[in-house]
């Protein structure tokens, strides 16, 4: 483990979750108690932010809140219970669970998150606990899930490089256990485990120290030429390299990261930059001493400039790389060549390397559940209680039923059949390159729509497509509530940012491969203003593009907006 | 000022009993008791000389040996107090040296002593009792009933013609006294829930009954003529249109209930209320229903009819002054007089048959299932009772919300015959009345069931459902008065996340201290039914502890659905932390009732 370095104290006061962390006995704070408290379904915001070291936190329906504060009824609380997934994948058994969890003590329906992990919202407070328990006999948690620690950690889901893949996934799974803290609260809050009194002598959590991380600190692997995880909005981006179609290394990009406050050019979406090669044996010693890098450095006083590229940017690449090489005890080598093609998903049946076959489904917005006329989630669970693969939630919010035995194919397909579970074919390419955050009602952060609006707006934008011919050409758009970002609108090539309700901010020119971020093009608008200001774009798109031109291209060659290839000038 | 023993000619008990009445008289109460004190020696109570003397003297030289009175009542929400107290008045006036006392406070080794014992009691749902005449009840049926052929009586028994049993307690002291062998002087009246002239007759006969000679009645003319004035300008009888200032559902969307919160302006009524009173409305029918139902008679709504020497058309007189809601057994037993059907003849005379059928049934059933009738529309009209008004506890104190009365009313609707149907006055409040319209109102005090004077005393609240409404008003007045003493409140319903009424007002007095403790019972939440009994259970050493240390115990809610299961769960929970005996529990609880520490209004 890491050795300790005494470093200097930062300037500024300690923001007020690092208290609360330094007061909560490695997470636990009153958790206890006031998870059992009956008088409300919420708990105090302390516990809250403590909460989300749990993968949890609590929200309330905001369609209900003016109501219910009128009928004298407190804010119809809910947790939003994150289920770390390392590289999105589930078995049959746990995607049962999970569906059980969503029907049993959610709203009904599960989210496919934009990190791969699956989300249940809507659980009572009082169902918490059992939700815990009943996924842990499934195997599954929710440490770490949320909170200033590393997340769930993205992995390709390469349906066809079979062997390759599984080495790369392995290695996710890894870095995700490696990383997580080792405070026993968990399992005492949730799971009854027994009372572990985390006193001084011992070292608890010795990677991350008693505060944890000053912010979220986000890793993925990319597998090229897929880049479905946006290798370059992760604090830690490796990119797997491959000689001779064996996995030998990876390439590094470091400080990378979505979210920003409105009307604050301080902060921005950064992307991450590579800073250099490493065998793929070093792969845990080298992410650990990336993260102790931002633990010691990463600005613990005001949190909207804390995440690890902010940590970078002001002291420089340079600055970084000796830091890491003086931790590490040795030196990155050289960046590989690699190379992406896309950010989306390629639906429909694949068949891997080994034989198996692949099912890629189209899930809009992530969200499974049964719709009126579409019983995604019936049929799903009727394949999963078949299915004798794996499931894979792919960073696109979609959804992999992977390895399937060639004899089991046809079992799958009848189902797939039965309940129309679709691959996207028959929407427009725009729709299935679409990706929105969950946003209202649920998500505190939200100032507008987007789970629930942008399949509309994309209806009407498809009937300009269609006008032009473009229903079949792929343009990635994204849709986040609020600057925070879930969605990763910042790298869509069209990306709506939320300001208010009915608003947003319309950026341009992000890049197919995720190697470029967007700009802001128009500022909040609505949707006749939307349309209105994309159907010129897309008439002359459709005219004036060169061969394979990519959307995101075309408008920066038509100076529309200028490209974007360092966060720092993302407002300029 | 609060009276002490120190500081007044009572005994302790006396003191307590002035402490709890003296402040909830308004102005005129006051200065009627005055004057009624004052004329008090006349009945034979050597208090005062002054006054009157030489009608004093008068009295005396006719009727020499003055009569005396006992007046018992046994009452839930304050009407057969009322009516106690108000014959109690009338023979005091005329010359009787009078006793009004609760049936609970009564010394049962007094029986002997009396000549003269008068009766008001109400009735509960399943015929039994009310809260304060149960021991007494029990005790004329028990072994220990003395013989009492000395004793004259009578009774006046209050019910409501809906229920089955319909003035069963009343009747049932009327015949145990006869056992007893005490003479009947006056027939028993039964009252429906329109009672003022039946007990105004019955006053008037037991009065002449006692009252030997015209001397003493004469008497009484000379000191009563304050006595028609009226406490407040509004009344039963005379309605104030309270202005709805607010109205609120105050259940969250996807609960099986609909609870409206009314804010009701008293503003310019002069109307004062107490923690733990209740406001009557008037409710009307509704108009769809009554055009609906005059189609089925085949009459016309225009039609006009007489009702209290009062002409209107029919549509009016079914909307505004009759009930067309309920049936009854003695309302069946007049239909049938104007049909051949013979399957009314049928139901009415088969018991478990009309009982099945009233249940969620009106008027227009009958008219729809068993014509052809033979009535005309006045002939109809002078079927049917007035519709009587709605209690409804209030919400509010007046002490934080001076010119306001809040209330709590649950809307009645189900479904019978595929015809939708709903309560009279929730229908009402919840579909016809909105913000800025006018309801008839008046305040019925409700001297059973009220905050301790003493504002360090302990209250525990139990309640479920609309049950809450009354200790919205407890917290917020004791609130306002910065009450020192400690209040739990026990609250129960189907849901948290829809059906925690009043939810953001409790969490805000448990955060200032105003309510102490707070637990709930949601029935529906879990996969077993928990109910505010099961809760008490678990606090069970906790409460007993609060009783033992004078805490006083507060039950409103549903007779059936709720306050039988608390009761007993108090028994019990007495007889558990208290090492007592079932008959030493119940003897426990009873002398809580006696001290009015247990105080319930249930319906």
């Amino acid at each position: 483990m890491t050795e300790k370095i005494v470093l200097p104290s930062q300037p500024g006061k300690p923001s007020d979750v690092e208290r609360i962390k330094s007061e909560s006995n490695y997470l636990r704070g009153t958790l206890e108690e006031t998870m059992q408290n009956p008088l409300s379904s919420g708990i105090p915001d302390d516990d809250n932010r403590l909460m989300k070291f749990h993968g949890s936190y609590l929200q309330d329906d905001r369609d209900l809140r003016n109501e219910r504060q009128k009928q004298k009824l407190e804010p119809a609380y809910q947790f939003m219970a994150r289920v770390r997934t390392p590289g999105g994948a589930a078995t049959p058994a746990q995607w049962l669970v999970m569906d059980e969890m969503g029907r049993k003590y959610g709203n009904g329906s599960l989210k496919l998150t934009t990190r791969q992990a699956f989300q249940v919202h809507g659980i009572l407070k009082w169902n918490m606990k059992k939700y815990m328990q009943e996924i842990h006999e499934a195997l599954l948690d929710c440490i770490a899930a949320c909170g200033d620690v590393n997340r769930n950690v993205m992995c390709n889901v390469n349906p066809n490089q079979s062997q390759l893949h599984e080495e790369v996934y392995t290695w996710s799974v890894k870095l995700s256990e490696h990383l997580l803290p080792k405070t026993q609260a968990y399992h005492e809050l949730w799971l009854d485990g027994e009372k572990v009194y985390d006193g001084q002598e011992k070292e608890v959590e010795p990677m991350y120290g008693a505060l944890y991380l000053p912010r979220k600190f986000k890793i993925g692997i990319a597998i090229p030429p897929s880049n479905d995880i946006d290798v370059f909005s992760q604090d830690i981006g490796f990119i797997a390299i491959v000689e001779n179609n064996k996995l030998i290394g990876f390439n590094v990009a470091v400080g990378g990261g979505m979210g920003m406050t409105h009307g604050d050019t301080a902060t921005y979406p950064q992307l991450g930059r590579l800073v250099g090669y490493i065998p793929k044996e070093r792969l845990l010693e080298t992410a650990e001493k990336i993260l102790t890098i931002q633990r010691d450095y990463g600005n613990r006083s005001v949190r909207k400039n804390a995440r690890f590229k902010y940590t970078i940017d002001a002291r420089g690449l340079d600055w970084f790389k000796e830091e890491l090489h003086q931790r590490l005890g040795w030196e990155l080598e050289e960046t590989r060549k690699y190379s992406f093609n896309r950010t989306g998903d390629e639906f429909g049946w694949i068949k891997g390397e080994d034989g198996k076959w692949h099912f890629t489904l189209f899930i809009q917005n992530g969200r499974v559940r049964d719709f009126e006329d579409y019983q995604l989630m019936t049929g799903l669970r009727e394949i999963a209680k078949v299915h004798t693969g794996l499931f894979r939630l792919t960073p696109n919010q979609n959804l992999l039923i992977a390895d399937v035995a060639p004899q089991k194919k046809r079992v799958i397909d009848a189902l797939l059949k039965k309940y129309k579970i679709t691959d996207g074919a028959h929407y427009s390419a725009l729709r299935r390159n679409s990706i929105a955050c969950v946003s209202l009602p649920t998500c505190g952060l939200a100032m507008a729509e987007a789970e629930r609006y942008l399949p509309t707006l994309i209806t009407k934008i498809d009937s300009i497509l269609e006008e032009f011919g473009l229903l079949e050409t792929e343009i990635g758009i994204r849709m986040s509530g609020c600057p925070n970002g879930c969605s990763r609108a910042a790298m869509g090539e069209i990306g709506f940012i939320g300001k208010g309700p009915g608003k947003y901010n319309l950026y341009l020119g992000g890049d197919f491969t995720g190697q470029r971020l967007n700009k802001i093009y128009r500022e909040n608008i609505g949707e006749e203003e939307i349309l209105a200001i994309l159907r010129p774009i897309f008439e002359r798109y459709a005219k004036e593009r060169e061969e394979q031109e990519h959307f995101g291209d075309f408008v920066i060659r038509q100076g529309y907006v200028e490209a974007v290839t360092d966060g720092r000038y993302f407002h300029s | 000022m609060t009276l002490q023993v120190l500081n007044s000619p009572f005994n302790e008990e006396q003191v307590k009993q002035l402490n709890v009445l003296l402040p909830t008289l308004n102005d005129y109460q006051k200065i009627w008791l005055t004057g009624y004190l004052s004329i008090a020696p006349a009945a034979g109570v050597a208090v005062l000389e002054e006054p009157a003397a030489s009608i004093e003297e008068e009295v005396k030289s006719i009727a020499t040996e003055p009569q005396s009175a006992t007046i018992l009542y046994g009452s839930q929400t304050g009407n057969a107090q009322a009516l106690a107290e108000k014959l109690g008045a009338k023979l005091a006036e005329a010359g009787v040296d009078v006793t009004v006392a609760s049936m609970s406070a009564f010394k049962t080794n007094q029986l002997k002593k009396l000549t003269n014992l008068f009766i008001v009691t109400s009735t509960h749902g399943e015929g039994t009792p009310p809260d304060n005449a149960i021991q007494f009840h029990e005790f004329l049926y028990g072994k220990r009933a003395p013989k009492l052929e000395h004793l004259q009586f009578s009774v006046l028994a209050l019910g409501d013609s809906s229920y089955e049993f319909f003035c069963k307690t009343g009747a049932d002291f009327d015949e145990q006294l006869e056992k007893l062998g005490a003479q009947r002087i006056a027939p028993r009246v039964d009252c429906d829930l329109d009672y003022d002239a039946l007990a105004a007759q019955w006053f008037e006969d037991v009065k002449k009954a006692i009252v030997a000679n015209d001397a003493q009645a004469a008497l009484s003319q000379v000191n009563t003529a304050t006595k028609e004035v009226g406490g407040s300008e509004y009344s039963k009888k005379n309605p104030f249109y309270a202005e709805v200032l607010e109205k609120i559902n105050l259940n969250g969307r996807g609960s099986n209930k609909v609870t409206y919160h009314l804010e009701l302006s008293l503003e310019g009524s002069g109307l004062t209320y107490a923690p733990g009173d209740s406001i009557g409305i008037l409710p009307e029918n509704d108009e769809q229903l009554v055009g609906i139902l005059i189609e089925a008679l085949g009459f016309q709504q225009t039609e006009v009819v007489t009702v209290e020497q009062q002409s209107l058309t029919l549509a009016e007189a079914l909307q505004k002054k009759l009930e067309i809601t309920v049936l009854s057994k003695p309302l069946l037993q007049k239909i049938q007089n104007y049909t051949v059907n013979p399957d009314f003849a049928a139901l009415v005379q088969d018991n478990y048959k009309w009982k099945d059928y009233v249940y969620g049934r009106d008027l227009l059933d009958v008219v729809q299932n068993y014509g052809p009738f033979s009535w005309n529309a006045q002939q109809f009209v002078e079927l049917l009772r007035k519709i009587p008004a709605r209690l409804y506890s209030i919400a509010s104190s007046q002490a934080a919300n001076e010119d306001e009365a809040h209330l709590t009313i649950g809307k009645v609707s189900y479904e019978t015959d595929g015809r939708g149907r709903q309560g009279v006055c929730s229908g009402q409040i919840a579909e016809r009345i909105e913000i800025g319209q006018k309801l008839p109102i008046y305040i019925h005090s409700n001297p059973n069931f009220k905050l301790p004077q003493d504002d360090a005393t302990a209250i525990i609240m139990i309640g479920a459902g609309t049950g809450i409404a009354p200790f919205r008003s407890f917290i917020e007045e004791r609130a306002a008065r910065e009450a020192e003493g400690k209040s739990w409140l026990f609250f129960g319903d189907q849901h948290f996340v829809t059906d925690y009424l009043y939810q953001t007002d409790w969490q805000g007095w448990i955060k200032d201290g105003a309510l102490t403790n707070l637990t709930t019972a949601f029935s529906r939440d879990g996969d077993q039914k928990i109910y505010v009994q099961h809760r008490l259970q678990e606090h069970a050493k906790e409460l007993y502890e609060w009783i033992e240390q004078g805490a006083i115990i507060y039950v409103c809610g549903d007779e059936k659905a709720m306050a039988a299961d608390v009761d007993k769960m108090i028994h019990a929970i007495v007889a558990e932390q208290g090492g007592k005996s079932a008959e030493q529990a119940a003897e426990y609880v009873s002398s809580l009732k006696q001290q009015q520490r247990y105080q319930r209004d249930v319906y």
